[in-house]
């Protein structure tokens, strides 16, 4: 419940004046009311929970929030969490950094297809357990093609790697021109100063038309009302980020920006064991992410779509 | 107050009738009522309930919509006729037309409304209050269209049906630029719903220039279909007559459009199969099977056998003009295209996935429940509108005067 910053796009005339709008509907009011009653402590859940229903119904879109509005806002998320899951998490509002723009590189020779970065990604941003939903995908590709078509999503052998394969992790590429973005007929999803696409999880109205045109199958829903063990919560979240979804929307990868946004390593970075992954800033000529796009023989997937991923591959 | 007078009394000619009448509309708000409890269903579960997954995470819902979006267009079908080429015999019908065509807006919306994984948030897209991405977004501009074809189709025929209420000739001159704009405005709901698709160059079997074309030789063989049918129907239930030649019209109409979109077909194979690259896996998948993988095949094989037997009669004059030939053309040609565009159009585009996966889609009982739910509700609303505006269109409800007696 921390509005820790100022809002990015002061609120335009015609905002101001769909907010008096929505508070003539007495909506403001109740908003109030929760955020004073979470002020006060010593809320009644139930009561909270019939407000935190009405406020989210009326919840307004990500850019458009007051820094009230917000702090109100992430609130609601975290005692949505502990009504649901019975956890007590910390959702905040991480601004991106300044004169920062994010890229991956992914050195194919070093990736083993171990799907440590699956793994540590599931346990860093609560996706739903039961529906399985999992950002990075690696395939098992033979070696002599790049024919995905060929490739086996499932593979399963007692031991990585197998010989005559190569592996290919896939997540989402933050493309700087994202077909994602334009095709939302709401603006829930779109694409932050610092490159990373982003989805407003309370704005999206899950038409899915986003996942039918992403080339990367990045795009993933949530068919049920996504469920996590308590003990396996990520109590630290981010708005724009790994905070717990709610059913019937879309979701992605986001570069981790509750991590990356503050200084640190993407999670599927950090639990990669062969130093296979190379994050960093575009923007910083000392960055090592500069140091393999200038001196390595890099190529993106499907680069011949135009929509200028920021998710290199390239080999030793 | 006449034109309150006008739909109190249009309300009460649509929930008089008699006993077959009441019957059927029972039978229709049964399956109605059947739709709307599977709903209420999915509501509680999530989408979860339906065939959809993230490998194809569009199903029988969308290929309804854009199946429906082209009978909806196919209506300037009669407009055109009627308007432009001052047919009086289609003049005569062109409310049916109208009619049909808000049935089908009003399912197409239904069915994205029940695609929508929060159906809580559609005010979301609503301007102002909401925030809408148009003009980037394809589904916004799908919305502005329908939600325009649908006012125009209310709009036009209430103000020639209130003139008949009210004794009064129609004026043309007033009503003439909205016809003009309907006609352009049938076009353009096709094509933003062709676009919706072929825009995406993530998939590329809807990524083809020619999807648009197809779109349209497909609607107006499918649209015409139903209308003979619809048509042959009112002739029978009601009073009202529908002349020969309004079908001989809209029978020589389908049967071109079905050949042209045969043709349309049989390009896309071509250019497919020739030079076969991976961008024809799904086309491949859809006609033969792709790595042990043929749901599909049997039913796009049924297709193009019902697409082909349609042709054939409408093609060959004497089976044209013979009703039970024309009928059995129309009930294939309607089915055949149903799948060729619906299901066999949106499902190809998500198998295999962008990253070569090949997964299967099967409608669940739920959704197969409220797809029907959704038909019957379209059904229901072109009866209603119908049955009230047949009593005003005969000429036996006037304005100041009680209907006369009619079955």
């Amino acid at each position: 419940m921390t509005g820790n910053r100022e809002p990015r796009d002061a609120p335009c005339p015609r905002d101001g004046s769909r907010r008096e709008f929505l508070k003539n509907l007495g909506v403001g009011g109740v908003a109030t009311i929760a955020g004073t009653g979470v002020a006060l402590a010593a809320p009644n859940l139930g009561g909270d929970a019939l407000a935190d229903a009405w406020s989210d119904f009326f919840q307004d879109h990500y850019q458009r929030m007051t820094p009230e509005e917000l702090a109100n806002a992430l609130a609601r998320i975290e005692r949505r969490a502990r009504r649901r899951f019975g956890v007590d998490i910390r959702c905040e509002d991480t601004p991106p950094l300044d004169g920062v723009v994010f890229g991956y590189a992914l050195n194919i020779s070093k990736c083993r297809g171990y799907r440590e970065c699956v793994e540590g990604c599931v346990r860093e941003n609560n996706p739903g357990r039961d529906s399985q939903v999992q950002y990075i995908r690696v395939l098992e590709i033979d070696r002599g093609t790049m024919n995905l078509e060929g490739s086996d999503h499932y593979y399963d052998p007692e031991t990585v790697p197998r010989p005559g394969k190569f592996y290919l992790p896939v997540q989402c590429m933050q493309c700087d021109d994202p077909p994602c973005v334009k095709s939302c007929p709401v603006e829930a999803t779109w694409k932050e100063p610092d490159g990373i696409v982003v989805i407003d999880y309370d704005w999206c109205i899950g038409c899915r038309y986003c996942m039918a045109a992403c080339p990367y199958w990045a795009r993933h829903f949530n068919w049920t009302d996504p469920w996590i063990p308590p003990a396996e919560i990520n109590p630290v979240t981010n708005y724009l980020g790994n905070r717990p979804r709610a059913k019937g929307v879309t979701e992605k990868c986001h570069f981790c920006t509750q991590r990356t946004r503050k200084g640190r390593q993407p999670a599927c970075q950090e639990a990669c064991p062969t130093g296979a992954r190379i994050f960093g800033n575009l923007l910083d000529p000392t960055s090592e992410i500069r140091y393999v796009l200038e001196n390595k023989t890099v190529f993106r997937l499907k680069e011949e779509l135009g929509t200028d991923p920021k998710f290199w591959y390239f080999t030793d | 107050m006449p034109f309150l007078h006008f739909l109190r009394d249009g309300l009460k000619a649509m929930f008089s009738g008699g006993r077959s009448y009441w019957m059927w509309v029972g039978v229709l708000g049964v399956l109605v009522g059947f739709g709307a409890w599977n709903y209420a269903h999915q509501l509680d579960r999530g989408l979860v309930v339906t065939g959809m997954s993230d490998q194809v995470s569009w199903g029988l819902y969308i290929a309804n919509f854009t199946f429906l979006v082209g009978i909806a267009a196919s209506a300037v079908l009669l407009v055109i006729p009627a308007y432009i080429f001052n047919r009086p015999a289609i003049k005569d019908v062109v409310l049916f037309g109208d009619g049909i065509a808000v049935a089908a807006v009003a399912m197409a919306m239904m069915f994205v409304l029940a695609d929508l994984g929060r159906p809580d948030r559609v005010w979301h897209a609503l301007p102002y209050l909401g925030r809408f991405n148009w003009p980037a977004s394809l589904l916004a501009w799908d919305m502005v269209v329908l939600s325009g074809y649908l006012l125009l189709n209310i709009a036009i025929p209430a103000y020639i049906l209130y003139c008949h209420y009210r004794n009064r000739e129609p004026n043309l001159r007033f009503y003439f630029p909205l016809i003009v704009v309907a006609i352009f405005w049938a076009i353009s709901i096709h094509t933003v719903t062709a676009f919706l698709l072929s825009s995406n160059p993530a998939r590329p079997f809807w990524h083809t220039a020619l999807l648009g074309p197809r779109f349209i030789a497909s609607a107006f063989a499918s649209g015409p279909a139903l209308i003979i049918l619809v048509f042959q129907l009112i002739r029978r239930v009601t009073a009202y007559p529908v002349q020969q030649e309004v079908i001989r019209t809209l029978a020589w109409i389908m049967a071109v459009a079905m050949q042209i979109n045969l043709f349309f077909v049989v390009a896309e194979l071509f250019t497919d199969f020739y030079n076969e690259g991976t961008h024809a896996a799904s086309i491949r998948y859809l006609f033969l099977g792709l790595h042990g993988f043929d749901s599909l095949k049997p039913w796009i094989w049924t297709a193009m056998i019902l697409n082909l037997i349609a042709v054939i009669i409408l093609t060959i004059h004497p089976l044209r003009n013979s009703m039970p030939w024309l009928n059995t053309a129309c009930v294939a040609g309607f089915v055949g295209i149903w799948i060729e565009k619906g299901m066999g159009l949106v499902l190809p585009g998500f198998i295999p996935t962008p990253l070569g996966e090949i997964f299967e889609y099967t409608p669940t009982g739920t959704e197969i429940a409220v797809a029907i739910g959704i038909w019957a509700t379209g059904i229901l609303i072109f009866t209603l509108l119908a049955k009230g505006s047949i009593p005003m269109k005969l000429g036996r409800l006037r304005h100041g005067r009680p209907q006369e007696k009619s079955h």
